[in-house]
């Protein structure tokens, strides 16, 4: 079982506060994502989880059990490194039994734990070699294996694949997805890659400045974000953000509306502008348009637009798909 | 593309550091050469370099009149023991200011080098006068305290500055495997640091080895090392050159030739992150 329950859990070093209270509930399975910019203490709370650093205040419970004074190595989660932290002077058999030998189980049945281990991730080969002698990605499966070779009852990432390059990311983030559902295990997985939140995630936590500003699905989130952060930060391209006298008119201080749910008509529309620049991406086209009063907007046309600089285009806004804020960033049902 | 070094420039600048070499070793190769003279050729002038009367005479006599071994033996108990005792402070306390710094961390680092800046004649009486109300003159444990609190400073000043190398996220990646602190310093930290722990050990060995103003007050017989026992040839019948000069070769020998074999290793130990 792996259920997490952390209450109003705050965090600040010194006069500093990173995390002014948090609370929140992951179900045991559950594949959670922190996101968020950086510094927005996403980092600081996976570590408050892992018992890496004191809480200033609050309780975070495992299975309903308060483990806020109990130290990392006693809290039964494992642990995925951004820098991998891997123990350069052992062997990738080695680093991965670490944490068995640690707990003091017999020989036999850790060579077979990471014989299974190593058979998962396609590391049988390299067992006997050091981690300097590893690619990228095989590093980052040797830090996973060690992770999974003692069935913790929850994993934490932070940041795991930031730094491998892009095509690697992408196998490797497929890769966790499936050892998610193998293992059936809780995964609490940090990243500043909202493409990652929102391909991996059951539920994405989008934090800012410390603060929880939204839990939900990854299409709750693209379909309901509560603040102007949230519709910003999810989604991509970003949100068109139009505040002045077009949102007045909708009583908002500012509306949002994203680029898929433009629509490119021939006269009339919402709004008027001329074309500035096409970014052509095969099976889409983003167009960036000034559309006066409007500000700028990026809208997403399908397959290969034709329209060149200069052309001007009427644009027709989705009504039900329009987001309306107030002064706050707080959005108006 | 490297730049060709001319030649005359190559010659002038190696001949230059090969007189410095020289210069700093001459004292010390003259100190061999005397012990192989006799008393009388030792102090002729003009002095004689390499052609005398070559004995070993001296070495016989010094090792007649006094027990190098039991010397010898004590200076290495007492640089190995200081050294050990040492390195099981240091160590628990470098990881503690490299890994988890306080506000007050570099203040503390700071005093504790602040204390190699008193003249050690200063703390000589209270010292003096402590140890002989403990009975710990003339004492191994005595002594060995005594070189190992004189060194520890630097001992952790070193080590410090090797953790502060190595990555703190493995260290909490052994937590996360749940390694009590006892095995993280253990299983992960030390076999990291081995390199530099081997530079600090060297140092500190050869520092507590050629320790003279403690080991000399606080010594008489039963734990006097070889500074008691150069020593010795020095004062009461007045100066015997050439059979102190035999003391100080038998008593620099053991350290000269442990530097010989470690000086990659030092060198590597002194300069540890001064070139990245």
């Amino acid at each position: 079982m792996g259920a997490i329950t952390l209450r109003n859990v705050s965090k600040a070093f010194g006069d500093a506060v990173i995390i002014p209270g948090a609370d929140l509930e992951i179900a045991h399975g559950e594949f959670v994502v922190f996101v968020g910019p950086s510094g927005c203490g996403k980092s600081t709370l996976l570590r408050l989880i892992a018992g890496l650093e004191d809480l200033t205040s609050g309780q975070i419970l495992i299975d309903g059990e308060d483990v806020s004074g109990v130290p990392p190595a006693r809290r039964g989660l494992a642990m995925v490194f951004q820098s991998y932290a891997l123990y350069p002077h052992m062997s990738v058999r080695n680093n991965i039994a670490f944490g068995l030998r640690m707990a003091g189980m017999p020989k036999e049945e850790i060579d077979a734990k990471v014989a299974r281990a190593a058979l998962t991730l396609n590391l049988t080969d390299c067992l006997e070699r050091k981690p300097r002698q590893l690619s990228g990605g095989q590093r980052q499966r040797v830090a996973i294996g060690r992770a999974i070779v003692r069935q913790p009852k929850c994993f934490l990432f932070d940041e795991p694949l930031s730094n491998l390059d892009a095509a690697l990311r992408v196998n490797m983030r497929i890769e966790i997805m499936q050892l998610h559902r193998q293992l059936d295990a809780t995964m609490i997985y940090v990243t500043h890659d909202q493409v990652e939140a929102m391909t991996m995630a059951d539920r994405i936590v989008v934090l800012n400045k410390g603060v929880i500003e939204q839990v939900g699905s990854p299409l709750e989130l693209y379909n309901t974000p509560n603040s102007l952060f949230v519709a910003g930060f999810i989604g991509s391209p970003k949100m068109n953000f139009i505040s002045g006298p077009f949102a007045a008119r909708h009583n908002a201080a500012t509306t949002g509306i994203r680029p898929e749910h433009i629509a490119l008509t021939g006269a009339g529309g919402d709004v008027q502008g001329a074309i500035m620049l096409t970014e052509h991406l095969g099976a889409d086209s983003f167009l960036h348009i000034d559309a006066g009063e409007a500000g700028r907007l990026t809208v997403r046309a399908p397959g290969e637009y034709g329209g060149k600089p200069g052309d001007a285009v009427a644009l027709r806004f989705d009504a039900a798909r329009l987001h309306r804020f107030d002064s706050q960033g707080k959005v108006i049902v | 593309m490297a730049r060709a070094v001319p030649l005359r420039r190559k010659l002038i600048f190696t001949g230059l550091a090969w007189g410095c070499g020289f210069v700093i070793f001459f004292p010390i190769l003259w100190t061999i050469l005397t012990s192989f003279k006799t008393e009388g050729e030792a102090v002729a002038i003009p002095p004689t370099f390499l052609f005398f009367d070559w004995t070993l005479e001296n070495y016989g006599v010094v090792q007649e009149r006094s027990d190098y071994l039991k010397f010898a033996s004590n200076s290495v108990i007492l640089a190995l023991g200081s050294t050990l005792i040492g390195l099981l402070i240091a160590v628990p306390a470098a990881w503690a200011m490299a890994f988890a710094p306080g506000r007050r961390t570099k203040d503390l680092l700071m005093w504790m080098l602040s204390t190699k800046m008193m003249p050690p004649v200063g703390a000589l009486i209270p010292l003096y006068l402590i140890f002989r109300d403990l009975k710990l003159l003339d004492s191994h444990i005595g002594i060995i305290m005594v070189l190992m609190l004189l060194n520890l400073p630097i001992i952790i000043w070193m080590l410090y500055t090797y953790f502060r190398e190595i990555p703190g996220e493995i260290l909490e990646a052994s937590r996360m495997d749940g390694a009590s602190i006892g095995k993280e310093l253990i299983y992960v930290l030390a076999p990291m640091a081995v390199p530099g722990i081997a530079s600090t050990v060297l140092l500190n060995i050869i520092l507590a080895w050629n320790e003279a103003f403690w080991t000399l007050t606080l010594t008489t017989r039963n734990a006097a090392p070889l500074t008691q026992f150069i020593a010795s040839y020095s004062s009461p019948e007045g100066l015997f050159w050439a059979k102190l000069s035999a003391a100080s070769t038998m008593a620099i020998a053991p350290i000269l030739v442990l530097g010989w074999f470690a000086q990659k290793q030092l060198v590597r130990g002194l300069t540890f992150g001064a070139v990245k």
